[in-house]
């Protein structure tokens, strides 16, 4: 018997034509526009709340808010305020703009204003610093400067249970950690306590968070607020060296990605996606007790994508190994330094250059590592 | 003499006991509803009387009625939103307190109407008494037969269960008083699912307003058309306004749609003028989330046309010379009044009363506050100005619920009607951080 296929709807992203299913969000298509051309990869909304494998996350952070030019081919009408992309689900023939409304792009910048406000800017000491999605995200539509001149809103830090460490005043209170202990755990202890900005994530009265799946909630943090405390100032992720690797437990998969510095795991975390996402959670034995190579089945190096700051340094054995490598390095790097463009200070288009300049740093690196 | 739906017999001794509401000819409408019409006929009604949402956003009741999605097998439910807590409204209250059974009745025609078979009455949690009075109600009319199983032996069952809320302004929002009345959080929801379609269980649901509903026993008894006959051009019929600040008689007034601004604030029937000796200096037309206007704007739209008190009229101009009707709480202010610290005030509310759930509102109404409150205490700089307008832009239209537009509407409209306040405030901090101090620059005064 042929299975009856459902009628793909064809929606239009930032004039990029691209079918999908009926019922997929916006999000998901330009996700899928992104993953069928690498070169699109700017395209797709940020998403700092929604988070695809935990059913009714999204949007809180309206970080994805994308304008619907056009509702669908039946109603053209456009949709008075912008849309949270991760929750909007297509329409048949739906125009949608991202990068090339200058409205989206204003209100982007100010949500990033909105998160920081708030936000302690310690990311010199923080953990989560390189893989941080605020960080990036801040880097990506930020602004150089704050505006804001009052006080930040300040939190104890909160031990939830013997592995994780609750650090609130980094939160951005995307929800994702309490969908999690909702959803992937059985006894929730944790969730969101007073309102406005004085809401805190919380445990139950202070409660440990005592189950074998707790440890997922550091993977799904965005930032810095819930951090692995077997791993907590041992270094900077920009130093380690990712891994994947597996290993039979009874209680999860067993796919990890283990972290090494040296010869040593200093931490093992679940594996990410594209997108930051991990789909299968893994259990609090294979994260925190399963320290030695000889636990894992080793499978070879994690794809780290090639902006990321984690591939910045992998070479950093060789530099320290080979004196000569990283004179050689230095050497080709400062001298192919063209900049002829002229100076300019205004904000704009400083920010461009200086994305500019770091994926030149990253050729330099890859033209360095085949010389 | 004006027309009165729901306040003619507010003063008559014992109203709030079930036999001298019945002898002033309650519950006849709930007979009439349930025993000669069909619930589609009471839709019909409520459609042709054209009677708006009495909460805030003036939706025609009717058609959101009609939106009700009606899957088989589903329950549909019936929710009246009595937690008001706009800052200046307070005519729910004031009904509930005085004549609670004309809601019950309003309720039980409602649910009739919708097919529910148990209703809510989700009330602010801070009016313990008027729930007591209400549930008082509830168990009189059940032991007249007019809720329960069977009513007047039609074979229509219906429970009316009042709720407390816990006292959060928010949840007076529809979807989080859904989420409240499931025993969670309060957080709005993101629609769509609209409450029609998913709302209490994920069930079909109708969010209506205590004074909504009340004139559903009028709209039967009267018919819709009588209805809409009351009123000017889509505001049909009365409204209840809470009258507040600097005038001679504050209270709760019904009045029909279609009274003029100036007639509201000056004749003795209703609020009597501004008080003796001073002079109108602003005006908020519908609780304070609605822009603040200037007196000679309030009076008088762009056009030079006399301003109505209807949805219409005061929304007239936009907001750039305009307001909104809102949930009717008119608060006025003579010349003793800083409109700087009465926006710092209402911001303080916003900020203290916002869910915390998307960062816009979350973090923008605390930083409006802070920036308030520095221009306030002699602490601003002339960029903060600029820095609200844009603030209160970034919030406005971004957030999951309309909570961060009613935080940054008041801040946005007291800036463009009174710059001026604002920029003495901050070249003079030492005189306008003294307590009662007040800019007495060149004013257009009423």
């Amino acid at each position: 018997m042929e299975e009856t296929k459902p009628q793909l709807v064809k929606i239009t992203f930032d004039g990029i034509e691209v079918e999908v299913e009926p019922g997929t969000t916006i999000m998901q298509a330009a996700r899928k526009i992104a993953e069928a051309d690498e070169s699109q990869a700017a395209l797709v909304p940020p998403a700092m709340c929604f988070y695809k494998p935990l059913t009714a996350s999204g949007g809180k952070c309206r970080a994805c808010l994308v304008r619907v030019a056009q509702g669908s081919a039946k109603d053209p009408r456009p949709m008075p305020k912008l849309v949270p992309s991760c929750i909007t689900q297509v329409q048949e023939g739906m125009v949608v703009e991202n990068t090339t409304n200058q409205a989206v792009l204003d209100t982007r910048k100010s949500i990033v204003e909105f998160l920081l406000i708030n936000h302690p800017l310690d990311c010199p000491i923080c953990d989560q610093a390189g893989e941080c999605h605020l960080q990036d995200f801040a880097f990506e539509h930020g602004s150089v400067k704050t505006r804001y001149e009052e006080d930040r809103r300040t939190f104890d830090k909160i031990d939830i249970g013997p592995y994780v460490q609750l650090h609130m005043t980094r939160c951005i209170l995307c929800y994702r950690c309490v969908y999690t202990a909702d959803q992937i755990t059985n006894k929730r202890v944790h969730g969101v306590m007073n309102r406005g900005d004085a809401s805190e994530i919380s445990t139950y009265i202070e409660k440990a968070i005592d189950n074998d799946f707790s440890g997922n909630v550091i993977d799904v943090c965005p930032v810095g607020a819930l951090t692995d405390k077997t791993f907590r100032f041992k270094n900077r992720v920009w130093f380690t060296k990712p891994e994947d690797a597996h290993r039979d437990c009874d209680k999860c998969c067993g796919k990890t990605t283990v972290w090494y510095r040296g010869d040593e795991i200093i931490r093992v975390t679940a594996r990410k996606n594209t997108w930051g996402e991990v789909n299968d959670f893994i259990c609090n034995t294979c994260r925190f007790e399963k320290k030695k190579t000889s636990d894992w089945v080793l499978e070879g190096p994690t794809k780290v994508k090639r902006s990321s700051v984690i591939s910045a340094n992998k070479y950093r054995a060789n530099l320290v190994k080979t004196p000569d490598f990283a004179i050689k390095l230095a050497d080709s790097s400062y001298k192919k330094i063209d900049d002829t463009r002229p100076f300019v200070t205004d904000e704009e288009t400083i920010r461009h250059q200086s994305i500019e300049n770091n994926d030149k740093a990253n050729h330099r690196s890859l033209l360095a590592k085949n010389n | 003499m004006a027309i009165k739906i729901l306040t003619e017999h507010i003063n008559t001794p014992g109203i709030e006991t079930f036999d001298v509401y019945r002898q002033k000819g309650g519950y006849t409408a709930v007979e009439k509803a349930i025993k000669t019409m069909t619930p589609e006929e009471v839709v019909e009604e409520a459609k042709k009387s054209g009677v708006r949402g009495r909460g805030g956003a003036g939706f025609p009741m009717g058609m959101k009625w009609g939106f009700l999605a009606k899957p088989e097998g589903v329950p549909r439910y019936l929710v009246c939103n009595a937690d008001e807590s706009e800052p200046g409204t307070f005519k729910d209250h004031h009904l509930m307190k005085c004549i609670p059974h004309l809601l019950i009745e309003g309720m039980i025609i409602s649910s009739f109407a919708l097919g529910a078979n148990k209703s809510f009455i989700y009330v602010r949690g801070e009016l313990m008494y008027v729930i007591r009075i209400l549930e008082q109600a509830i168990e009189e009319a059940k032991a007249k037969g007019f809720l329960g199983k069977n009513i007047l032996g039609s074979g229509y069952d219906l429970e009316l269960i009042v709720q407390p809320g816990g006292g959060a302004y928010i949840c007076g929002e529809e979807t989080a008083l859904l989420e409240s009345l499931e025993g969670k959080r309060g957080n709005p929801r993101n629609k769509p699912p609209f409450p029609a379609v998913k709302g209490l269980y994920q069930s079909p649901t109708v969010v209506n307003n205590v004074e909504s509903i009340s004139n559903m026993p009028w709209i039967i008894n009267n018919g819709g058309d009588a209805y809409a006959a009351i009123g000017v051009g889509r505001s049909t019929g009365t409204k209840l306004i809470s009258a507040s600040g600097h005038i001679n008689k504050p209270g709760v007034y019904e009045i029909e749609l279609g009274v003029s601004v100036e007639e509201f604030l000056n004749s003795d029937e209703y609020c009597g003028g501004v008080r003796k000796g001073h002079h109108l200096k602003a005006l908020v037309a519908g609780g304070s989330s609605v822009p603040i206007l200037p007196a000679h704007l309030i009076m008088k739209t762009a056009n030079g046309e006399d301003r109505l008190m209807s949805y219409e009229s005061l929304s007239d101009g936009g907001f750039a010379t305009g307001t909104m009707l809102g949930s009717g709480g008119f608060i006025v202010f003579d010349e003793t009044a800083c409109i700087v610290r009465n926006t710092w005030n209402f911001s303080r509310f916003y900020h203290h009363e916002s869910c915390g759930q998307c960062s816009p509102c979350r973090e923008g109404t605390g930083w409006m506050e802070k920036v308030l409150h520095r221009i306030e205490h002699g602490h601003g700089s002339m960029h903060d100005i600029d820095l609200l307008v844009d603030i209160s832009k970034k919030i406005e239209g971004n957030t999951i619920c309309p909570l961060g537009d009613a935080a940054a509407w008041p801040v946005a409209s007291a800036i463009r009607h009174f710059r001026d306040e604002f920029m003495w405030h901050i070249t003079n901090p030492h005189e306008a951080s003294q307590p009662g101090a007040v800019y007495q620059g060149e004013m257009a005064l009423v």
